[in-house]
Formats: structure tokens, C-alpha cells, sequence
């Protein structure tokens, strides 16, 4: 609703070669490192293409900087001693002296080449990155509709009519289309080993696109402070092959409560939930009125708003 | 909610639901606050030290005692800080799937108070505290150029820290982080006065430091010595000018922000609420077009703080001084065109997310370069590992991996991973604990015999730079690994038992860095103790290099006795070696000077300020309006009094000048090898 999708395309999923090149020769040293602290929870253990890129351009943008980090971690204890005042020391002692065009143009020339370098990379990969940029694929994207609450998460699927709460279930292998609001304070959604995160804000729809690559179990959660239940903001993220998504959809249909207006009142109201819920049908239109209800005015009634052709 | 009208007309919301006792922590906490306040005024009654106090130091407009007092009062805040850090890191050791010992509400005023005391009330605070009492002696000014408008500008300061403290006792504070972001700030959902604070507490102290920045600004263009140019102005000096150029343009952005949240709060205002026309996207971009150019104006002092001490304890020129005075200036600039790398995540199109990425890490090329400069300062120089060189070099080590952290962030795919984890919290205290915590240690250390006479004990001061650095490492850098999982930031519980042994190391170091604490608080009072085999009455302890050494320590009122002629960047040396700078010179280089009196608007308006944003938090209206006509009152008032200043002749000037040399005549010259014995009086040998 603010922003339609950046007309920004890239169909070649190009790399940065020659550099990714350079880089690819340290991840297996860091990752050795890191792997004694198991961080098996974060998108270094990445589950789909999304963060899978994202962690290639973190190690990337690592290897570069440290070009110019390692010289001062080693250098400066070595200059500490070397030019320690003692009685025998013999190295050189030139008071007065205080430039040299040498180590000026290094000191200048080596943090601006590899910022350039980094440049490139930013742009090239901010547009890949995009969490706004459909992901290009031959099977048609899942369309989930999130709506933030205090505390926890309502995800919509308007093509299947159901709902749950706390737990977002997705098709392996396919694109998901998450568009997100909020109808409460800002939040942020992250589920780290598929994709960063985004604000969900009232009034206004956000969109994150990702895809699972094999079927898992995986934690979601809030990242922005919104009171006194923030910490419990979490959820699963279970990614199953497409035939067990389909009967999950019917298994969903099949029972539980559906979530008229009432239900999603009493749903808004600050809480943390212990178990996620499910709903066999949704108020058509309940995710556009949540966004309209902050632009209108005067605000629609829930219900009202169906087939509103929002955003 | 049933007071009567005629309560609610005198005391507005307060009632006794206001006192902290709605949970044990809270209640120990503001008995310790009030108790230490009652403590400090009965020890001043006891030594019947009011008139002394009132006469020297709350009504001064010294520029020296204004420094030294900010900087009490960056002490005093950074205690809590550091206690606030530690309880905050306990409760998340302890709460590993276990609801720990604070409860969410209480946990988010801590992260809240935590966040707006470090920056506000210690960094800011220690910075111009430090800047007060040097620079106006690095440019052979008497004083800074307005010196009234210097204590309106402290005493405004203290009136907002006043807020935070009285906040702990009275009310309760905003659970809405340093940044204090709407909606989640605004009436409807947080009803509370805790906001109310935070808004007032900011709004005095940016007014203070708007003041604050023009003053030095103006002093650093037309107070400066016969001779100074501009590239013979001293790094500290610079680094000043550019600090406060970027508090006039970067503080009115906060006041302006604050003050319109405090529209939506009180007057029913839409800026930033949702629905009616608010976007909170708005205060992102105002309150970051603020924030960003603040963390250079939490660095750049500290960046001058280092120019000064590697030359000064490697026996060196500074390397690539035009280099280092350019690399300020380019950062003090891009600060400005960086703001929205903190809400990559606001949904803005990929283009304008990779300018600002990009504009981000072009400020890494001149803060890289400052530090090879300040390498190569050493590079065939003679080390001294003192003190403020420990922290020196503990920075540079430190800083650079918060750097390479920083350009991770700056990337904006990345950062949608790292943003609002405790990675972030780890990279910004990994650049403001040994960027700023530790160059303001390292002044404080430096200075503190200019200011007080003696030297800082330095088994003490080095004892708190490796508690500091140590500590710090444990914190923080488990934080990074937490984060790179996705452990959100401000969790007062923590549901995955994988992070619980990060929690743990990082506890520890807490604990370290609460010794750190302790070991600078200790290191104050055993040097005061023992001030008499420290004492450095000729003013030079350090064989230091730039003017403010050119006088005894501490230096008299008026700062030098007559105004030098400046012919180099390192004046002081310069005379050193030219033998001219403890030279009696002749009777016409002194005139008659006039020197500010005494005034007590500034503190009787730090106290209406504080006054009026009481009754303001607690709709106590007329209490509000009280505080603010006798600001005004105050100003006009002022106005009334003729005789501002008093005359010191320039025979006085002569005779003390003087006795000065008269006591270096007779002083023996120490070498660098005695530089911490009892031996060293302030007159060092000159090299060869």
C-alpha cells in the first residue's frame, strides 16, 4: 500500500564473481570457527534460497573488511613493543617525523578500493535481496497474509480460506508471499533460516517473500519491543512437503472454530497465546480492513470491507 | 482516578500508587537513590560546606569548574548505567525458559533508563565536560566566549538527569527503549507518565547541548591565540569544533521530535499515532536524522581525546595531522546522510536502501585512516604504556572489530538478519565502550592533573582499563553469536537453552566491567588520598605538547597570564625547545583582563527547568507554568545586572606569573623514567 514492488528486475541470479571467488576461500576457516559454538539457530544453518544468500554475503562482506581490520589487530601490539621506551631498545626514534605520501595514499587507497568494491555489492545485492522482489520460480507463490497483534501472530491464507495462529505452515519448493500488517504497535517478523526480517506497521502492508527448500521445523518470532509480553512473540515455521500442506489445509478445514469478526476482536486484545490456533474459515476481507481501519475515515465495520480491492 | 479535584489541582496524577513499591527492587533501588542524595547533603552540612559549594562551584561560570561538573555528573550516571548493565544481564543468565527476578515491566524500564542515562546523562555529559575544561586552554582563550550561556547549558543537563533520577522514586519510567519509538509511546498505548519523563528529560538536555555546541563553536572561531590558525589548532580542538557543529544541526531535529510527541500525548495530536493521519515512519526519520549524527558527536571528542595521547606518550609529532583534520571533517558531514541505515527494515524500495549502505560504509574510509594515522604516530616514536595510552590502545584493537561489525550491518540484506538482535546491541557498545566510554577515560585520566593538581594513581587507573576491556570482550562478544542465531534484543525471557551459556559468559563480564567500575571509583579516592606525593603544581606531568599545558596545574582563573603568540601545531613543544616557555616576558605583555562574575541565574533556571517538567509529567499545571515563568523571569532579571564582571590588573597578572617560574627556576627537570615517581612536580626535561 505504500509502495508497490520496486520495478528493479534481475532475473540472472548473478554473483559478484571474482570476488565471491576471494571470499569463498574464508567461510570454511570462520565456519570451523563458529561451528565450536553451534549456531545451528541462525541463518548461518540457512533452509531456503533467501537467507542462503544472505549468510554467502555476510562471509563476503567479512573477508573484505578484514583487509583493513587484521593489519591494526596485528600491528598495534607489535608497534606497542616495538617502539616501547626502554633502555636497550634500538629501534628507530624520528620525533619530528610525521607524513610520508606512501602510507598516505595506502592509508586513503585501501579503505576506498575496498568500500568501492563493497559498493558494488551493496547495490547488486540490496536488489537481489529485496525482500519486496518476487522470487522467480515456475510454481505459482503462496499468498499469506500476517497480521501482528500484541503478542502474537495471525496468519491468513486468503486462497485456502483458513487461518492459524502462532504457526505459519508452508509448502516446501514453492514461493511464499508473506504480506504483513500490523494492528497494533510496529512489529517485525524474522524467521531467521528463511529470510530477514521486516516491519509490520498499522495501515500499511509490508512484504516478504521467501521459499523452504526441504521440509523443517524452524522458529519465528517479533524482533520489535511492543510491552510486556514481547518475549513470548514467538512461533514455528514448518515447512512440509506440498502433498502433507495440502491435507494440513484440509486437516485445518475439517475443524475448529472459524474467525469472524467477533473471534478476531477478542483475538487483538493483548495476549499471549500458549498453543497455536487454528480456523477453518476467515472473514473474507479481514486483512484489508485491519489496514483500512488506520486509513479510512471513518473506519469501516469488519466485514464491510470484503473483496476491497486493497494494496 | 478518585482523587478529588481540589488533590488533582495541586498534585495532578500523583498519588500513592506513584511510590516504588509495587515491587522489592524498585523500592531498594529508590531507597539507595534517596539515600545516597540525603547522604551527600548531610556530609555537606556536616563539613558546613554549602557556602563554599554554592560560591565555587554551582554559581561559577568558570569554564574549568563547568567542565569539572559535568563530568561529576557523567560519573554519577555512568554508577547506575553500569549497575542498570549488570542487573540486566543477571536477569537474562537467570532466565532461561524461568521468568528470572524482574518482572517484563520492570525489565523494560531498565533497558529504557539504561539506554537514556549512557547516552544522554554519561557520554554526552563527559564529553562537554572534558571539552569545557580543555579546549578554551588548547586555543589560550580565558574562557569560553559566553559564559553564562555555559551554565544555562550545564544547569539545563542536570535538570534532565534530575528527571530520570526523581523518576526511579516517583512514577515509573517509559518501557520504550532510548529511542522511545511511537506508536508504542503514545497515550493510548501507554498511558503511563514514563514517556512523559523520557520526553522531558530529553528536551532540557537538547536544549543544553544546542546551547552547548554554538558556544564552543563560536569560541573555537574568535577566542583563539594570536597566531592560530586554523591548521594550527590542536586535534582535541578540532574534533571539538566538529562535535559541536554537528550538536547545532543535529540537535534541534531531537527537540523538535520529542516536543512533537509530547503534542500527541497531551494536546491529542496525530504526528506519529496510528490511524487519523499519524505515521510513526516519520519519527524514525526525525528522531534518526537526530541519532545518527550523534553517535560523531559521541566519537569525535573521544578521536581527539587519542590524536593527543599517542603523540603525547609516544615522544612524537602527530602523523598526518591534515590527514587526521580532514578525516574529522568528512565524518562530521556524511553523519548527516546516513540516518536511515537504522530502519533498513522499514520496507523503502532497494535502491534507496543500498545509497544509504553504501553512504554508511564511506564513513568507515576516514575513521580507517585515523587509525593507521595514529599507528603510525607510534610507528618510531617512544611508547609509554600509561594509563591513557592502555586505553588508547585497548580501543584501536576493539574499535576496528566493531567496525568490521558495523560494515556487516551497513549491508542491508545482512542487516535483515542482524537488525534488532543482540548483534546490534553488541556492535553499539562495541563502538561507544571503547570508542567513547574508554576516550573519555583516557582524557579523564590525561587531564585530571590540569584540573585538579595531582595525578590519578596508575596502578588503580590501569587495573580499571583492563577490568574495562576484559569485561567488555565477555559482555558483548557473546552477543554477537546470540544474535547471528536471532536472539532478539531487550528478552526478559529466553526460550531457546541454546543461548544460555553465551548469557553466562556475558554475566561474567558484566561483573568484570562492574569492577572496572569499582576500580575507577577507588582509583578517585586513593588518588585523592594520597594527592600530596602526586601533586604537579608546574603544570607539565606528562612532557604534553599542545598549550593547555603552558600554566601551572590546576591553572589559575583566568587560564594563562599572558596571551601566548602561537607559531606551531604542538605550541607548548615548541617552546619547550625554543626555550621560551618558562621565560618572565616584559612588563607591557600584561593588561588589566575582565573575568566573569559569579551568577545564579543559570542554576535557579536548571531548577525552574526541572520544576516545570515535573509538574508537566504529572499534569500539575500550575507547576508547569510556575517552572517556566521563572525561567523567563530568570533571563529577565538578569538583564538588570550591570556589573557582570570583575578586573584582574596586570600587576596581579605579573607577580602570580612569577611566582610560577619562580618555583620552576627552582625545580629540578624530570625524565620520562620518573614521569609517575613522587619526583615529578610538572617540569619535564627537555629531549635533546
Amino acid at each position: 500500500m505504500r509502495r508497490s514492488t520496486n520495478g528493479f528486475k534481475r532475473t540472472a541470479r548473478s554473483r559478484v564473481a571474482p570476488l565471491g571467488r576471494l571470499a569463498r576461500l574464508l567461510p570454511p576457516a570462520v565456519m570451523a570457527l563458529l561451528s565450536g559454538c553451534s549456531l545451528e539457530h541462525g541463518f548461518l544453518h540457512p533452509h531456503g534460497r533467501v537467507a542462503h544468500d544472505e549468510r554467502t554475503l555476510f562471509f563476503e562482506v567479512i573477508a573484505l573488511t578484514l583487509i583493513v581490520v587484521v593489519p591494526v589487530l596485528v600491528g598495534t601490539p607489535w608497534l606497542l613493543w616495538r617502539y616501547r621506551r626502554g633502555k636497550n631498545n634500538n629501534a628507530a626514534y624520528k620525533p619530528k617525523w610525521t607524513f610520508s605520501w606512501t602510507l598516505e595514499i595506502l592509508a586513503w587507497g585501501v579503505p576506498i578500493l575496498i568500500v568501492a568494491v563493497l559498493g558494488v555489492m551493496v547495490w547488486i545485492n540490496s536488489h537481489k535481496l529485496d525482500p519486496y522482489r518476487p522470487l522467480p520460480s515456475n510454481q505459482k507463490p503462496l499468498t499469506v497474509q500476517v497480521i501482528g497483534l500484541d503478542w502474537k501472530w495471525l496468519f491468513i491464507y486468503p486462497d485456502q480460506h483458513v487461518a492459524s495462529v502462532n504457526q505459519l505452515v508452508i509448502p516446501t519448493g514453492r514461493p511464499v508471499h508473506l504480506e504483513m500488517t500490523s494492528d497494533t504497535v510496529m512489529l517485525s517478523l524474522l524467521i531467521p533460516r528463511l529470510a530477514g526480517q521486516i516491519y509490520a506497521m498499522a495501515g500499511m502492508k509490508t512484504q516478504q517473500w521467501l521459499q523452504a527448500d526441504q521440509p523443517g521445523n524452524f522458529r519465528g518470532e517479533n524482533t520489535q519491543y511492543n510491552g510486556f509480553g514481547f518475549q513470548k512473540q514467538k512461533f514455528r515455521t514448518i515447512a512440509m512437503a506440498p502433498a502433507s500442506f495440502e491435507s494440513w489445509i484440509d486437516k485445518v478445514r475439517a475443524s475448529g472454530q472459524s474467525l469472524d469478526c467477533p473471534t478476531y476482536k477478542q483475538l487483538a486484545r493483548p495476549s499471549n497465546v500458549d498453543k497455536p490456533r487454528f480456523y477453518r474459515s476467515v472473514t473474507p476481507g479481514l486483512f484489508s480492513w485491519v489496514i483500512h481501519k488506520y486509513v479510512l475515515h471513518p473506519a469501516p465495520a469488519c466485514g464491510a470491507a470484503a473483496n476491497g480491492s486493497h494494496a | 482516578m478518585n482523587a478529588s479535584p481540589l488533590w488533582h489541582f495541586f498534585f495532578g496524577e500523583l498519588n500513592y500508587n506513584s511510590l516504588p513499591f509495587y515491587s522489592p527492587i524498585a523500592t531498594i533501588g529508590a531507597g539507595a537513590e534517596v539515600f545516597g542524595a540525603l547522604a551527600a547533603i548531610a556530609l555537606i552540612t556536616y563539613l558546613g560546606k554549602w557556602r563554599y559549594i554554592w560560591k565555587e562551584w554551582l554559581t561559577s561560570l568558570d569554564h574549568k569548574k563547568i567542565g569539572i561538573m559535568y563530568v561529576m555528573l557523567a560519573l554519577v550516571m555512568l554508577s547506575r548505567g553500569v549497575i542498570e548493565g549488570i542487573m540486566m544481564r543477571t536477569q537474562q543468565a537467570m532466565a532461561i525458559n524461568n521468568p528470572g527476578y524482574l518482572p517484563p515491566e520492570h525489565f523494560g524500564q531498565l533497558f529504557s533508563t539504561h539506554g537514556t542515562i549512557m547516552i544522554f546523562f554519561m557520554a554526552m555529559p563527559f564529553l562537554t565536560g572534558l571539552i569545557n575544561v580543555v579546549m578554551p586552554q588548547q586555543i589560550g582563550a580565558r574562557d569560553v566566549r559566553f559564559p553564562l550561556l555555559n551554565a544555562i547549558s550545564l544547569w539545563m543537563t542536570v535538570a534532565g538527569a534530575g528527571m530520570i533520577l526523581i523518576s526511579l522514586v516517583i512514577g515509573k519510567f517509559s518501557t520504550g527503549g532510548w529511542s522511545g519509538y511511537p506508536p508504542y509511546t503514545e497515550l493510548h498505548t501507554m498511558p503511563s507518565v514514563g514517556p512523559d519523563y523520557w520526553i522531558w528529560a530529553l528536551t532540557l538536555s537538547s536544549i543544553g547541548t544546542t546551547l552547548t555546541g554554538l558556544n564552543f563553536a563560536v569560541t573555537i572561531y574568535k577566542e583563539r591565540a594570536p597566531g592560530m590558525s586554523f591548521f594550527k589548532l590542536p586535534l582535541f580542538t578540532w574534533t571539538s569544533l566538529c562535535t559541536s557543529i554537528l550538536m547545532i544541526f543535529a540537535m534541534p531535529p531531537l527537540t523538535v521530535c520529542t516536543l512533537m510527541l509530547a503534542l500527541d500525548r497531551y494536546a491529542d495530536f496525530h504526528f506519529f499515532t496510528n490511524g487519523m493521519g499519524g505515521d510513526m515512519m516519520n519519527y524514525a526519520n526525525l528522531f534518526w536524522l537526530f541519532g545518527h549524527p550523534e553517535v560523531y558527536i559521541l566519537i569525535l571528542p573521544s578521536f581527539g581525546v587519542f590524536s593527543e595521547v599517542f603523540a603525547t606518550f609516544s615522544s612524537k609529532r602527530l602523523y598526518g595531522y591534515k590527514s587526521l583534520v580532514i578525516a574529522t571533517m568528512v565524518i562530521a558531514v556524511l553523519s548527516f546522510t546516513v540516518w536511515l541505515h537504522h530502519f533498513f527494515t522499514m520496507g523503502q524500495s532497494a535502491g534507496v536502501n543500498a545509497f544509504f549502505g553504501i553512504a554508511t560504509m564511506l564513513i568507515g574510509i576516514p575513521t580507517g585512516v585515523k587509525i593507521y594515522d595514529w599507528m603510525l604516530t607510534m610507528y618510531r616514536g617512544r611508547v609509554r604504556l600509561t594509563t591513557p595510552m592502555l586505553y588508547s590502545v585497548l580501543f584501536m584493537v576493539l574499535f576496528v572489530i566493531g567496525g568490521l561489525t558495523g560494515i556487516i550491518l551497513a549491508t542491508p540484506p545482512v542487516d535483515f538478519q542482524l537488525h534488532n538482535t543482540t548483534f546490534l546491541v553488541a556492535h553499539f557498545h562495541n563502538m561507544l565502550i571503547p570508542g567513547t566510554l574508554f576516550g573519555m577515560l583516557a582524557g579523564y585520566n590525561f587531564w585530571f592533573p590540569k584540573a585538579f593538581g595531582f595525578r590519578l594513581n596508575e596502578a588503580l587507573g590501569k587495573l580499571s582499563a583492563w577490568c574495562f576491556g576484559i569485561g567488555f570482550v565477555l559482555a558483548f562478544f557473546p552477543l554477537y553469536f546470540t544474535g547471528i542465531q536471532g536472539m532478539p534484543r531487550r528478552a526478559q525471557e529466553i526460550y531457546n537453552p541454546a543461548f544460555a551459556p553465551y548469557m553466562y559468559v556475558a554475566e561474567v563480564g558484566a561483573v568484570i566491567l562492574g569492577l572496572g567500575l569499582f576500580a575507577l571509583i577507588a582509583q578517585l579516592l586513593v588518588s585523592l588520598w594520597q594527592h600530596k606525593r602526586t601533586r604537579v603544581p608546574l603544570g607539565d606531568p606528562w612532557d604534553a605538547r599542545s598549550l593547555e599545558w603552558w600554566s601551572p596545574c590546576p591553572a589559575p582563573e583566568m587560564n594563562f597570564y599572558t596571551v601566548p603568540k602561537v607559531h606551531d601545531r604542538d605550541q607548548f613543544m615548541w617552546m619547550k625547545e625554543h626555550g621560551s616557555a618558562y621565560v618572565l616576558p616584559d612588563k607591557d605583555a600584561y593588561e588589566d583582563i575582565q573575568m566573569p562574575n559569579n551568577s545564579a541565574t543559570a542554576v535557579v533556571m536548571g531548577a525552574a527547568g526541572f520544576v516545570g517538567a515535573f509538574g508537566l509529567v504529572w499534569h500539575i499545571w500550575w507547576m508547569a507554568i510556575l517552572g517556566l515563568v521563572v525561567v523567563w523571569g530568570a533571563v529577565i532579571a538578569r538583564s538588570f545586572i550591570t556589573h557582570t564582571h570583575h578586573t584582574i590588573s596586570a600587576d596581579q597578572l605579573r607577580d602570580q606569573h612569577k611566582a610560577w617560574l619562580d618555583k620552576v627556576a627552582a625545580a629540578q627537570p624530570v625524565s620520562r623514567d620518573h614521569e609517575t615517581d613522587p619526583t615529578n612536580q610538572g617540569l619535564a626535561e627537555v629531549a635533546p
